[in-house]
């Protein structure tokens, strides 16, 4: 039921690279196994496949250093995140530890991934800081040891990211309470008012701003928590020297909801409502790693029809997340009317969305192995009508905006950096491709079937923050055209699969035997219990790569479900790209980032 | 001796003047939700026309704050200025050739020093407010206004030069055969552009450019306080509409209809301008605003003068 199959073979496959199946060894790395020499790294086998070794913690910075300049480097720092194992069962393949680091690196040019784990003691929480090597692992760092209490030796900034200054505790670790209610209420006394308080008093030299010059003074400025262009609850620390921009500190972790924290005590579907907050503008493209890494773990195979339907409504949020951004990307610049246009448009789509799912911006409609339903009759004439409708409209918003003048002059060589400072920094997505390098998950490591569609991965050369606006706003053009190929060869199938995890037995054949009503009961008061293991699951999100790491220790929940969000990492680069520019040149930059804060505190 | 009749008719214009400021915000909401593809206000009275009076009541019963860190008598009057001197500026603008406030020789020196004077509202206030948002907003408009005053005036010679006169009178008068936008369009484009960064609309709002410094100079300002800023700037709009009417229209010149009609007709005109300029142009960044200042409107005034004063020399006698 693939018609599309032949002609994409010639124009879509010869860019699909095929490395990252097969699965990397030790012995591709000879000059890390040679580093490692007289103390062999223990492997461990996950789900996802991925080269899992565990190292040595005195090892680990010379390993990194050798794997981030080797040839073919693995010179992208995709996550770093802490696990708190002391409540794991499922322990024969690992190593008797505390806590683990994860240390998740990417090579673009061999497109492979590679994981490097260090044991912890409970009694010897350190390590050293990777901050030398790789800037972007400072604030990752930090989130360690915010959420782990694990200190970085040399950090530069040891400090709470997430949580206030004053927060007592690490929470994700497994004997900090997860409910509200296990702890005490809360009062505020006036010792803890006062500790507070003082906690909220600036003081530029905590946010590392110096006087360069001695007999100068600088404006400090408070842009946030609440400003007009911060979208959302984001705060950055100014230093101004009139309206030039000395030094910009961001301050995140005013939407910190805990999302990793609920997901230790969700059922593993009983969290997918959860995952379509995380990008609140990705509605089911947040399910869709969520779901991915699951199946993966779990080796369930779904239907091509479920394949197309996700693929569908996954572009339709990549549409309506750069909707919002393109509207508001003008509205920081200064043009006022595009935004309401958009919202005009995206209202249009909302309704076939909630034509096909029931909800809008949240629906929570991917299932571990399919769907929550199939998709409605008469779904693909409302879906044409907007593939039809969209765009024309589109052509005028690039002649409303891109081509405008004042807008030109506002963003063109305005927070520009390089494809080497973005791997530095661990930008993905158009902030990546703006800088020349075509780098799409779609492409790279097709999944869900994306391998059938025939796309292209727009890309830009200056890097600049008028280039990130113009790719994503090719980017739509190019879900547009993969929505039509998803009408045009919309597969016949399940929307479910047949799988004992995923689906309830037969209602008649559970009528007539016991075995089958116990798994029916059990599947439905406890929720599907996965077998052990590790899975990773990375797709091209709205706005960069988003990826779920799940760690199951064999039950009906998860031991520790990491969310990579890419705007966490963007936010990281604004000090560099902000030094030097003025305020209004601030804003432009937060514009063509596109974060939403959700996504970077989770 | 002065009769209390004398007072009359200014009061009236007075009166009008400010309703048509309080209503052109209406005119603003309604035109921009027309032109944006939404409905704006219309809930209130028939097609929201009483928006303005539920937003009155709004502004007069809200707490009049000052804040605690702010200069308070600057802080107060910062405002009025404003006010005092938008409404000032029309006593000198013949609406009709019988509607006139006042008449004098000087009236184009006049404006110009009064829109000299309220640049000082909005750094008055945005200096008193002693916040930091509205400290940029004041240093802002005090480079972009003092320079923008100084093409306004040049761009306005040509006319001075080809009607012999600073008076408002005289320069309508000397349209009756041509009107100054044929003969001076250069002057006029020039002259608009100004006129649009001396009232601070879009896209030369970076006095109070929302989305970078919050609300700019009057960020502290709440109430009628705020009221004043916000009717001032309407204020601002329909006098350099009416003053562009003037100067370059013909004012109230014109066939079939009465003259007043014709006057309120250009203003109109110049005022739906205003608003459509906001609805379509983003905000250039403050330095570049400057650089176009400088570097393009100041030598295009000086041709514009250089060339008028030519044509006055060689073919005007």
């Amino acid at each position: 039921m693939r018609p599309a199959k032949a002609e994409v073979s010639q124009a879509g496959t010869s860019q699909v690279r095929h490395e990252w199946r097969q699965e990397l060894t030790l012995a591709d790395l000879p000059e890390l196994e040679r580093l490692l020499g007289d103390r062999p790294p223990r492997q461990q086998s996950t789900a996802d496949k991925i080269l899992t070794l565990w190292i040595a913690k005195d090892q680990l910075l010379a390993a990194m250093q050798l794997l981030k300049t080797q040839s073919g480097p693995f010179n992208f720092l995709f996550d770093l995140y802490g696990v708190d194992e002391r409540l794991r069962q499922d322990r024969q393949l690992l190593p008797a530890q505390d806590f683990t680091l994860v240390y998740h690196l990417l090579s673009l040019e061999r497109n492979q991934d590679l994981r490097l784990k260090v044991a912890l003691e409970e009694s010897e929480l350190h390590m050293p800081s990777l901050c030398a090597i790789w800037p972007s692992a400072n604030w990752y760092e930090r989130e360690a040891w915010d959420l782990y209490g694990i200190v970085f030796d040399n950090h530069p900034n040891l400090r709470r990211i997430l949580l206030p200054p004053t927060f007592k505790g690490h929470p994700l670790r497994k004997e900090f309470p997860c409910r509200a209610t296990e702890n005490a209420p809360f009062a505020l006394d006036e010792q803890r008012q006062s500790d507070e308080q003082a906690a909220l008093k600036f003081d530029p030299r905590d946010w590392g701003m110096t006087a360069e010059k001695a007999d100068h003074d600088y404006l400090y400025l408070n842009l946030g928590p609440n400003h007009p262009s911060v979208h959302g609850v984001f705060r950055i620390a100014l230093q101004l020297d009139g309206e030039h921009i000395v030094q910009a500190v961001p301050d995140i972790g005013f939407h910190h909801r805990g999302a990793e924290k609920i997901a230790e005590r969700q059922t593993w579907h009983g969290f997918i409502p959860y995952t379509d907050r995380i990008d609140y503008l990705g509605g089911v493209m947040n399910n869709f790693p969520y779901v991915l890494a699951i199946e993966q773990l779990a080796g369930i195979r779904v239907s091509a029809r479920v394949e197309c339907i996700r693929v569908m409504l996954a572009e339709c949020f990549r549409i309506l997340s750069h909707m919002l951004f393109f509207g508001t990307f003008a509205q920081d610049v200064g043009q006022l009317s595009p935004i309401f246009y958009l919202f005009i448009d995206r209202e249009k789509l909302f309704a076939i969305i909630e034509a096909i799912t029931g909800a809008r911006m949240h629906p929570s409609w991917f299932r571990i192995g399919g769907l929550a339903q199939d998709l409605p009759n008469g779904w693909h004439t409302q879906m044409q009508e907007f593939v039809d409708y969209f765009p024309k409209r589109l052509d005028e918003y690039q002649v409303m905006v891109m081509n405008n003048s004042i807008l030109k002059r506002r963003t063109k060589g305005i927070g520009q950096y390089s494809t080497a400072q973005a791997l530095e920094w661990n930008i993905s997505g158009a902030g990546l491709r703006a800088t020349g390098l075509s780098w799409d998950l779609r492409k790279q490591r097709p999944y869900s079937g994306y391998d059938n569609y025939q796309f292209e991965v727009p890309t830009a050369e200056g890097g600049d923050a008028y280039d990130r606006c113009q790719v994503r706003v090719e980017e739509m053009r190019q879900s547009i055209k993969i929505i039509q190929q998803c009408i045009t060869h919309m597969p016949a199938g399940d929307y479910k699969a047949d799988h004992p995890l995923t689906t309830p037995p037969d209602t008649r054949r559970s009528k007539q035997d016991i075995e089958t009503l116990i798994q029916h009961f059990l599947n439905v008061s406890w929720g599907p219990v996965l077998p052990k293991g590790e899975s990773c699951f990375a797709v091209e999100a709205t706005k960069g790569i988003n990826a779920y790491t799940l760690i199951s220790d064999g039950s009906n929940s998860s031991y520790r479900t990491r969310i990579r969000t890419p705007s966490f990492p963007h936010l990281q680069m604004i000090p560099v790209l902000a030094k030097g520019l003025m305020v209004a040149d601030l804003i432009a930059i937060l514009a063509s980032i596109d974060f939403v804060m959700a996504d970077v505190d989770r | 001796m002065t009769s209390l009749s004398q007072f009359i008719p200014p009061l009236v214009i007075l009166v009008l003047l400010l309703l048509a400021a309080a209503w052109s915000t209406w005119l603003e909401r309604r035109i921009l939700g027309l032109w944006q593809d939404r409905l704006g206000p219309n809930r209130v009275g028939p097609f929201g026309l009483l928006q303005v009076v539920a937003d009155m009541i709004k502004i007069f019963t809200k707490e009049d704050w000052i804040p605690p860190f702010a200069d308070k008598v600057v802080f107060v009057l910062a405002p009025m200025i404003l006010m005092i001197s938008m409404l000032l500026g029309f006593a000198i603008i013949p609406f009709a050739p019988d509607i006139q406030i006042a008449s004098f020789d000087n009236a184009l020196l006049f404006v110009l020093a009064l829109s000299s004077i309220s640049v000082y509202s909005v750094m008055l206030a945005g200096f008193s407010s002693n916040s930091k948002y509205a400290l940029l907003g004041a240093l802002r408009t005090a480079a972009q206004m003092l320079s923008y005053e100084v093409f306004m005036g040049l761009a306005l010679m040509g006319i001075v030069v080809l009607s012999g006169s600073f008076s408002l009178n005289e320069i309508v008068a000397a349209q009756e055969e041509q009107w100054f936008i044929l003969s001076q369009p250069l002057g006029f484009v020039l002259f608009l552009i100004a006129g649009v960064a001396e009232s601070h609309r879009a896209p030369f709002d970076l006095p109070e450019a929302e989305t970078e410094i919050v609300a700019g100079f009057h960020t502290e300002y709440a109430s009628m306080k705020f009221g004043m800023f916000f009717i001032g700037e309407y204020l601002g709009v329909i006098f350099v509409s009416a003053f562009i009417s003037t100067l370059y229209l013909g004012g109230w010149q014109g066939p079939w209809l009465p003259p007043l009609a014709w006057f309120i007709l250009k203003t109109s005109l110049f005022v739906l301008l205003f608003i459509l300029l906001r609805a379509a142009l983003p905000r250039p960044r403050y330095d570049q605003l400057m650089r176009f200042g400088w570097s393009v409107l100041l030598p295009l005034a000086l041709v514009n003068l250089l060339l008028s004063a030519l044509w006055q020399l060689s073919v005007g006698h």
